[in-house]
């Protein structure tokens, strides 16, 4: 990891140095020469790698290994951002990827970016596995009280159109002790059952997650997180014989560097 | 006591307790103060802890003592032995621009193994100082103070002087400093509103008050806790070098009046200096003299400079200096002998910003009704969408603001009855047709001037605070001149990004340098659209501050700007050549806000 990380740096690095020279641009003065350094360099690139959730679920005897991170890399208002989440079934060692999106990301209001790019959703494990590429467009951004808000609209290779939301909010217990509230919900506008999708509200998800920072980079966690499909979705896990309620005990970790 | 030997012996003289002049690298010859300052890094001991960042000056954290003579030329021989490049701007001197220092815009910099050799006549005196305006490298200790003593003698009477440079140090690299504001908000900020804060206030205030005070700040997405953004979880703060347990020292004969020459030399810190236990007359602002006024505490921005005479009544008094945030300070002591300490008082409690912080002019009494509500109808643009508090001016809203305002009601002192109104008063604001664009997370719907504020955390001081309404020159100054232009430009910022601008552009994103035409007399017009304070610098030119003091107006070097704050200032375009223009908060400036002035 730490091998990772200097890479990381060094390529913002390199990038910030390929920038930092070169007069004669934006608001130098009348008298500087082409061949001065800028004053200030107020367009460095940066980047930051976040695991959102990096945790483990227990809902009775099933256990899960769920991730969503997401790293970008860019400048003040342009990013290239790259976000995915998944789970594992532990006991199958059975899978998806539920997303791996590459967005390019705008900063076109105070709070908020337009992003768009291309997503993969796929499956692994024992079991034949299949996938799926979508368009996407979406707004990512802080809304109004201090809700993180994501929300994307896909439109898969199948012409299938969807549409999810996540809000997630902090409370602050203390400085460093934060219960952070989690909601999720993905709209589908037609049925796919190969991917237990039905028309319709798919499902909503809450989760509770109480953190402590050790420091603003690294928090583990404990919680609890309830998902509930609903509507055509729940009709066909019924079918196939699936649960369509789930409340589990989570504990993870969140991390960014 | 081992450990501190080794450290003291990197100080400067002044430092030290001692402040002449008799260091090695200054001679004097045909009429010239000849200095040679060599820029290094230099392993020091800081607090115990030894760091490799040290950039010094002859190898000294601060660096030393340059004292110049009004009248005569100033020679400075800058040898820079760093793989990178350096400069030393002379911050606050007025000469010719190609001596001011700053990359990019004066010259091109002192390269690594070249010596650079500024040269200018010394027209003023008082109190400077001096410091790197290449990159990060201020935040490492290149910075130092300047004395330059009249021609003519002051009508000043002391005995005794020291410089006090107030500085804040970090262990870890200015650019993981950087790049932590820049990735996460709030980083540094171990003071943000919890849970129980917002029950505190519901106590305090009521439920409906409290819950409306939230959601103000929510719907705004701003932190009423954000003073400083980096803070003492980061920093240790240093008074000439030395942090408080090393206690810096000046030492005095009982009887004595002595002149301190505040320097705040920090990278992000305003300091609230007061001693405590004595008054302090403020003799001068930023090296220029001012009628003498009395006060108890004041607060420094960054890169301001304020001398006071203090008298001590005891054998010893600390000298205290609290990051304005409240989450750190740093002492020393005026003693009769070394070794000895005085109490050290506890650092006030925490604060938060207030109405008048939001640029909704909390401070007009005539936007208050007579049983104490407040008419909101301008209202908080907040980025066009949301007209704030509309309609929802009920009694609640009234008692909070009392209560939450920045500053304190009973303050609106009765000097502020003998002032003119600042030629600005009244005026309606305008901030463009997109409210700056996303580099500007708020703007100010309806201004104040809050020259006679002393800013957030005073708002219930029964003691008196320095406020910049209570500068007065001594005589006035050459030009007579009214404005005959006005240039306005707005202070702002977006938190989440760290974006800091001017008018909502960064320096790389302008068309071009601000034009001054020479020989014109200007009015410089700011607002500060951020939930920040800024000590906005220029470089080559005073800014003559309109506090209604009609010409007794004092000049400045650096004007510090509070939240929701318009000033102004007037400007003799005297000097051409190009200028830096700047906020002097050290990331906020390498964040982009930065203009060039190019007087042509």
């Amino acid at each position: 990891m730490n091998i990772m990380m200097n890479r990381i740096k060094w390529v913002v690095g390199a990038s910030a140095l390929t920038l930092a020279s070169g007069a004669g641009a934006a608001g130098t003065g009348v008298q500087a020469e082409p061949d001065w350094t800028l004053p200030i360099h107020d367009n460095q690139v940066f980047g930051q790698v976040l695991f959102d959730r990096m945790e483990y679920q227990r809902d009775g005897d099933n256990e899960l290994a769920l991730w969503d991170a997401q790293a970008w890399i860019g400048k003040d208002r342009n990013r290239l951002w790259v976000e995915t989440e998944g789970e594992t079934d532990l006991s199958s060692d059975s899978g998806d990827i539920e997303n791996f999106d590459v967005q390019y990301s705008y900063r076109f209001d105070r709070f908020w970016d337009i992003q768009t790019g291309l997503g993969a959703q796929t499956t692994f494990g024992p079991s034949p596995n299949k996938e799926r590429y979508s368009a996407i467009v979406g707004l990512q951004g802080l809304a109004p009280y201090w809700f993180e808000v994501d929300t994307n609209l896909r439109v898969t290779d199948d012409g299938d159109v969807s549409y999810d939301l996540e809000a997630e909010y902090d409370w602050l217990l203390t400085q460093r002790l934060i219960l952070q509230g989690r909601g999720e919900t993905l709209v589908a506008f037609s049925d796919v059952e190969e991917w237990g999708v039905g028309s319709g509200i798919n499902n909503v998800g809450l989760g509770l997650r109480l953190r402590y920072h050790f420091s603003r980079e690294f928090a583990p966690y404990v919680g609890v997180s309830y998902t509930r499909f609903l509507g055509n979705t729940e009709d066909l896990r019924e079918r196939e014989g699936e649960d369509v309620e789930s409340s589990s005990f989570v504990a993870g970790v969140r991390w960014w560097f | 006591m081992g450990l501190l030997a080794g450290f003291d012996s990197l100080l400067p003289a002044y430092a030290r307790g001692q402040l002449d002049n008799t260091n090695a690298f200054h001679t004097v010859r045909n009429g010239a103060d000849i200095y040679d300052l060599t820029v290094a890094r230099t392993p020091l001991k800081i607090g115990g802890t030894v760091s490799e960042q040290p950039i010094t000056i002859n190898g000294t954290l601060p660096a030393p003592l340059v004292r110049l003579k009004q009248g005569r030329e100033a020679i400075l021989r800058v040898t820079n032995t760093l793989p990178e490049a350096t400069s030393i701007h002379w911050h606050g001197l007025i000469l010719p621009y190609q001596m001011d220092g700053v990359p990019g815009v004066s010259f091109p910099g002192i390269m690594p193994g070249e010596t650079f050799e500024y040269r200018f006549p010394v027209e003023q005196h008082g109190t400077y100082w001096y410091h790197s305006h290449s990159g990060l490298q201020e935040q490492l200790g290149h910075y130092g103070p300047i004395i330059i003593d009249p021609a003519e003698p002051e009508s000043v009477a002391y005995d005794r002087e020291y410089v006090v440079v107030l500085s804040d140090w970090t262990f870890d690299s200015p650019e993981d400093v950087f790049r932590n504001l820049k990735v996460a908000e709030g980083y540094y900020n171990y003071n943000q509103r919890t849970v129980s804060d917002f029950f505190k206030d519901v106590e305090t205030m009521g439920w409906d008050a409290a819950w409306s005070k939230a959601g103000m700040w929510g719907r705004m997405r701003m932190s009423p806790r954000d003073i400083l953004d980096v803070t003492a979880s980061e920093y240790t703060y240093l008074m000439n070098g030395s942090p408080s347990a090393s206690n810096w020292t000046g030492l005095f004969r009982p009887g004595e009046k002595i002149r301190l020459r505040f320097i705040n030399a920090s990278a992000m810190t305003f300091f609230d200096v007061r001693v405590p236990g004595l008054p302090m007359t403020v003799i001068s602002a930023d090296g220029q003299p001012v009628q003498p006024v009395e006060t108890d505490e004041f607060r420094i921005g960054v890169a301001e400079t304020y001398d006071v005479i203090v008298q001590p009544t005891d054998t010893a008094h600390t000298v205290f200096a609290q990051s304005q945030d409240r989450s750190g300070y740093v002492r020393g002591t005026l003693a009769t002998r070394k070794g000895m300490e005085a109490p050290v008082p506890p650092m006030y409690p925490r604060t938060e910003r207030g109405m008048a912080a939001m640029g909704m002019g909390a401070m007009s009494m005539g936007a208050m009704g007579k049983d104490g509500d407040m008419n909101m109808d301008s209202g908080m643009d907040m980025g066009g969408k949301m007209e704030m508090m509309s309609g929802s001016n009920d009694k609640a809203h009234g008692q909070m603001m009392m209560n939450g305002a920045d500053s304190g009601m009973n303050k609106m002192s009765s000097d502020k009855a003998t002032m003119n109104e600042v030629p600005t008063a009244g005026r309606p604001i305008s901030h463009g047709p997109d409210n700056h664009g996303p580099g500007a997370a708020m703007v100010a719907s309806s201004p104040q001037s809050r020259l006679d504020d002393p800013g957030v955390g005073f708002e219930t001081a029964n003691h008196r605070v320095l406020t910049y309404s209570q500068l007065q020159s001594i005589e006035g100054w050459p030009d007579k001149r009214p404005a005959e232009r006005e240039v306005e430009l707005h202070l702002t910022g977006n938190m989440e990004r760290y974006m800091w601008s001017f008018d909502g552009k960064k320096f790389s994103e302008v068309d071009g340098p601000v034009k001054f035409y020479h020989g014109e007399r200007l009015r410089l017009i700011l607002v500060n659209d951020s939930m920040m304070d800024h000590p906005i610098h220029l470089h080559g030119m005073w800014m003559e501050l309109e506090t209604g003091a009609g010409e007794y107006r004092p000049r400045k070097h650096t004007i510090s700007v509070k939240p929701g704050e318009r000033v102004s200032a007037l400007i003799t375009a005297d000097a051409p050549g190009d200028w830096a223009f700047h906020c002097h908060l050290l990331y906020h400036m390498d964040a982009g806000m930065f203009r060039v002035v190019s007087v042509v």
